[in-house]
């Protein structure tokens, strides 16, 4: 195998223009993959990215790559088939949240739970963009849109209490407005073996504009977006001034670190076992307007699907040797006839 | 064991038993060793199993009645039988539920001991039928099966509860007696099948011989009778289900084609056992995935198959229902996709455990948009392994989904089979894209996934991995030969002819329609897939009856084979016999403009072959 070639973010775009509406999250979301892929180490001919319906779906034609823009909410099953059986590949898959949790939400948690190898990118922007302003499974309580006209009725959605239900080993969260940081997240999801779930706060700034804005404006940042650090005491603020605690009922809690003390702080672990503490992280904030974590909730490692499909093969063949056709023919009663 | 030399022993052509019990009573198994036992001897022979949706119905009730029908004949025979020569009851409920199959004359063996009054309630017996007289068009042998099978067990320890459990293997001896099948086989096969269980082993053991010396010791049948082999084209031969054969016949495509086989399903009824058996083949590399949906299923055989494997999905209609959109996603992406779908009783859940024939259109046009797909009918249990190679020619050659449509009764059916000389089948070469195949105007080498092959109009099939190839394809119309997403009028029209006229083009390597031709014929008799046994029979009989009758069946239904047209306009009449309400019938009409007549039935069973002769009879038989 050659060396993997030196690239730069214009090997991995592709020739075709990006037709997103002008000022859309996609873009810088877009950007910050190109601009990481060359830091990956990985080849172009071994990359494949996979995608379902929806804006974000148009993903994969901008990328010169393998690619494949499937059906509505039907890349992670696709992917699965792929993942499986072609364990060279890097396979990524882009979604969104109608895609990833509305019409394929059943393909979304079978392949978190079995942990197939690959790298889920769910651009949430808590609303339909294609379809031209329908709410969306994570969209909030009583929005208005073209289809619910007196308010939607559903309770929406929260991605990475999802993902953590059902069994994810990876959960992150980042948000279109910080590149270094996406970089950070997509790279950790990228090097991590089994199903990795990123969600991503996008803008569309057509249906949606500023749903997130109360908290990844460059101004609210600091005091609105909590970042998670593996070993570290949980804090946030221009000055770290603020902390989260655990209450005895086993409540998280915002608080004043100078009311509490450092000491008192959760020390976030990615890796422990139990998802709970994972999860009441994820139902910190009700919404993306009150403090919200962003990073790594989960990095746990357990045995990769397509890996362990592999090695059932590999036993079968070491204890009854390369299957025979020939024997196999004739493994039930056979007769002769002169 | 001595067999029986005590009595006579007659020469039978033919015989059709139906073992009938209880869900519970292990008819399938009783049924599936006889007719193992009657290969064995060399007989030709076709089974029919029968059985229920339920696992357990309420026992004793009509609802959860088994049967398993099986024709075994010292000649060449082509269907279970139309009517059952024998009938083994085990209780009232089989009884009452399969008399009506049974002409008057044939032999009723029954359980004795079943026939108390409880039973003959629950089964909606007002009087006993064994006293009441109504049975007196029959030879009613009455047997106590349950009390000495477990007489029998008695003395080997076994409680006379599980003993009950053995009285199948009771009834398997006795008929295995009346029938002079060798009893070596059957004993070897419980002690294998058994072996983890001694005390059952025993049991069945034991039931089995009382059974067969109660035949050749109870003065109550007066011969027993030889059925003797059938002449086979000589050979090796085993027996074989459809289920079965199209799972060998994958593993053999798979192999020709040098892909890994991907197999994604989901459990449904009747074509779980293909998952079954190709999860328990893991040294021939066969990956398989029991996906969440029927959806997932086809939708990781698209992604393997992008990914250059051998995709497979296997199903039933329900599940046909829901892979529509992605067999669609597959014509678009011009993939190859093998969606096996067995066939059974609908509209909706209909009857999972029974045949039918009416997926055709739906595999036809059950998508929107123009998507044509190749579609591959096995007429045969045994041919299910050749329809799968087909299929997956097609598929691979074409870079097309290829249906192939199996049925319930041809899945579960078994029948001999002459095992193929591996070696003389021929290779599938699935020709990944390599290299580059165009050159830009500046000398950039490019690869184009959409410039088409000349003779198949087939495009490159490229999966990740080789540099200088990247490319995105998608759902989205595209454009000719690059590929690029496009929404160009004229461009999606020449797409949609592309796309057609490559299917279309398959008719030219198809082989001719063979005709079962009669000098003077004026009828012609076409089928296609599993109602090939009943109509050769009723072609067979029409014909004895001095009747000029053509017959020609279908193993390809999309597209026709090109002889097709020229012979359905040979013959003043055609008639279709299909378990639908006409649907390739249709097919034919359109395309050829032919009256052809259609014959229907729509009851979960096969045609039986009289069905058929009497359908030839009313159209040619009053212009002799
Ligand atoms: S509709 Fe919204 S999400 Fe879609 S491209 Fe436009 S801005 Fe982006």
């Amino acid at each position: 195998m050659t060396a993997i070639p030196v690239t730069t973010r214009k090997d991995w775009a592709s020739d075709q223009e990006v037709r997103w509406c002008p000022g859309c999250g996609d873009y810088s979301i877009l950007a910050a993959v190109q601009m990481l892929m060359p830091e990956l180490g990985v080849r172009r001919e071994s990359t494949v990215f996979l995608s379902g319906i929806g804006c974000a779906a148009r993903f994969p034609y901008y990328m010169n790559t393998y690619g494949l823009h499937s059906i509505h909410g039907r890349a992670p099953a696709i992917a699965t088939g792929l993942a499986t059986t072609r364990p060279d590949l890097d396979v990524w898959v882009v979604t969104g949240d109608g895609d990833a949790l509305s019409i394929g939400g059943n393909h979304l948690i079978h392949a978190l739970r079995r942990n197939v190898n690959m790298t889920i990118l769910l651009f949430n922007n808590q609303i339909y963009g294609l379809t031209k302003g329908q709410y969306s499974p994570t969209s909030e309580l009583s929005k208005i849109t073209k289809s619910t006209p007196f308010g939607s009725l559903d309770t929406p959605f929260n991605p990475i209490s999802l993902a953590l239900g059902a069994e994810a080993t990876f959960v992150a969260r980042t948000h279109d407005m910080d590149r270094g940081h996406m970089q950070e997240i997509f790279r950790r999801a990228h090097d991590h073996k089994g199903a990795a779930f990123v969600e991503v706060y996008q803008n569309c700034n057509v249906y949606n504009d500023g749903a997130f804005e109360k908290i990844t404006s460059r101004d609210a940042r600091s005091s609105m977006l909590i970042p998670l650090v593996h070993g570290q005491p949980i804090r946030f603020g221009a000055e770290g001034e603020r902390g989260v605690v655990q209450r005895p009922d086993g409540r998280l809690e915002i608080v004043d670190v100078a009311e509490v003390g450092e000491d008192a702080l959760v020390v976030h672990d990615e890796t422990r076992d139990d998802p709970g503490l994972a999860f009441a992280l994820s139902r910190l904030a009700a919404g993306p307007y009150e403090p919200t974590p962003i990073g790594v909730f989960r990095a746990v490692e357990r045995p990769e699907y397509g890996e362990e499909m592999s090695r059932q093969i590999v036993r079968a063949q070491e204890r009854l040797g390369v299957g025979d056709l020939d024997a196999l023919l004739r493994s039930g009663s056979t007769w002769t006839v002169e | 064991m001595a067999t029986g030399t005590r009595r006579e022993t007659e020469q039978l052509e033919r015989v059709v038993v139906r073992f009938a019990g209880d869900s519970g009573d292990g008819m399938q198994l009783t049924g599936d060793r006889f007719t193992t036992s009657s290969a064995l001897v060399g007989n030709d022979l076709s089974t029919f199993p029968d059985f229920p949706a339920e696992i357990r119905a309420p026992a004793g009730t009509l609802a959860g009645v088994s049967a398993f029908q099986v024709h075994i004949a010292d000649r060449d025979i082509l269907t279970p039988g139309d009517a059952p020569d024998v009938l083994v009851a085990m209780n009232p409920a089989a009884l009452r539920a399969n008399i009506g199959l049974v002409p008057a004359g044939a032999t009723l063996i029954v359980n004795v001991d079943a026939f108390d009054e409880r039973s003959l309630a629950k089964a909606g017996y007002s009087s006993n039928p064994l006293t009441d007289n109504s049975l007196s068009a029959y030879r009613v042998y009455e047997v106590p099966m349950t009390s000495l099978t477990q007489e029998v067990c008695k003395e080997a320890g076994v409680k006379p509860r599980d003993a009950e459990r053995s009285k199948n293997f009771f009834a398997l001896g006795l008929v295995s007696w009346l029938y002079t099948r060798p009893v070596e086989p059957t004993l070897e096969w419980i002690a294998a099948r058994f072996g983890a269980n001694p005390t059952v082993a025993e049991a069945n053991t034991r039931a089995f011989r009382a059974g067969y010396h109660f035949g050749e010791t109870a003065e109550l049948f007066t011969a027993n009778y030889e059925v003797r082999p059938a002449p086979f084209e000589p050979g090796e031969y085993t027996q074989i289900t459809g289920n079965q054969a199209l799972a060998w016949g994958l593993l053999a495509a798979s192999r020709l084609a040098g892909l890994p086989l991907f197999l994604g399903s989901y459990p449904i009824t009747p074509a779980s056992d293909i998952l079954h058996e190709l999860s328990r083949r893991k040294e021939f590399g066969v990956r398989t995935f029991q996906a969440e949906d029927e959806i997932a299923g086809v939708g990781a055989a698209l992604g393997a198959a992008f990914g250059g494997c051998l995709g497979v999905t296997t199903t039933s209609g329900p599940g046909l229902d829901l892979k529509s959109e992605t067999i669609g996603l597959a014509v678009n992406l011009e993939l190859p996709l093998i969606v096996v779908d067995v066939q059974r009783g609908g509209p909706s859940t209909g009857l999972p455990t029974k045949a039918e024939q009416a997926d055709l259109l739906h595999a036809m046009y059950g998508r929107h948009g123009e998507a044509p797909v190749p579609i591959v009918a096995p007429r045969t249990p045994s041919r299910c392994f050749d329809a799968a190679i087909d299929a997956v020619r097609l598929a691979v050659t074409y870079r097309t989904p290829v249906i192939l449509l199996s049925d319930g009764y041809l899945a579960n059916g078994a029948e001999p089979w002459r095992l193929p000389d591996l070696s003389a089948l021929e290779p599938i070469d699935p020709a990944f894209a390599s290299e580059p195949n165009h050159v830009d105007p500046d000398g950039t080498p490019k690869f184009l996934p959409y410039v088409r092959d000349p003779q198949t109009l087939a495009r490159p099939w490229a999966p990740p991995g080789v540099p200088g190839l990247e490319h995105r394809i998608g759902g989205l119309e595209k454009a000719d030969l690059t590929g690029n997403v496009s929404y160009d009028p004229e461009n999606h029209e020449a797409m949609v002819r592309w796309r057609a006229n490559k299917i279309a083009g398959i008719a030219k390597t198809l082989p001719d329609v063979e005709v079962d031709h009669e000098d003077g014929a004026e009828l012609l008799v076409l089928g296609w897939g599993s109602t090939y046994g009943a109509i050769t029979a009723g072609v067979r009989r029409a014909r004895a009856r001095g009747l000029k009758v053509a017959q020609a069946h279908l193993d390809f239904v999309n597209p026709f084979p090109l002889n097709l047209g020229e012979v359905v306009r040979r013959y003043p009449k055609v008639l279709i016999p299909e378990i639908n309400l006409g649907q390739l019938s249709r097919l034919i009409r359109a395309e050829y403009l032919v009256d052809a007549q259609s014959l229907n039935k729509v009851q979960g069973v096969p045609f039986r072959a009289g069905e058929i002769e009497d359908a030839i009879v009313k159209l040619i038989g009053g212009a002799r």
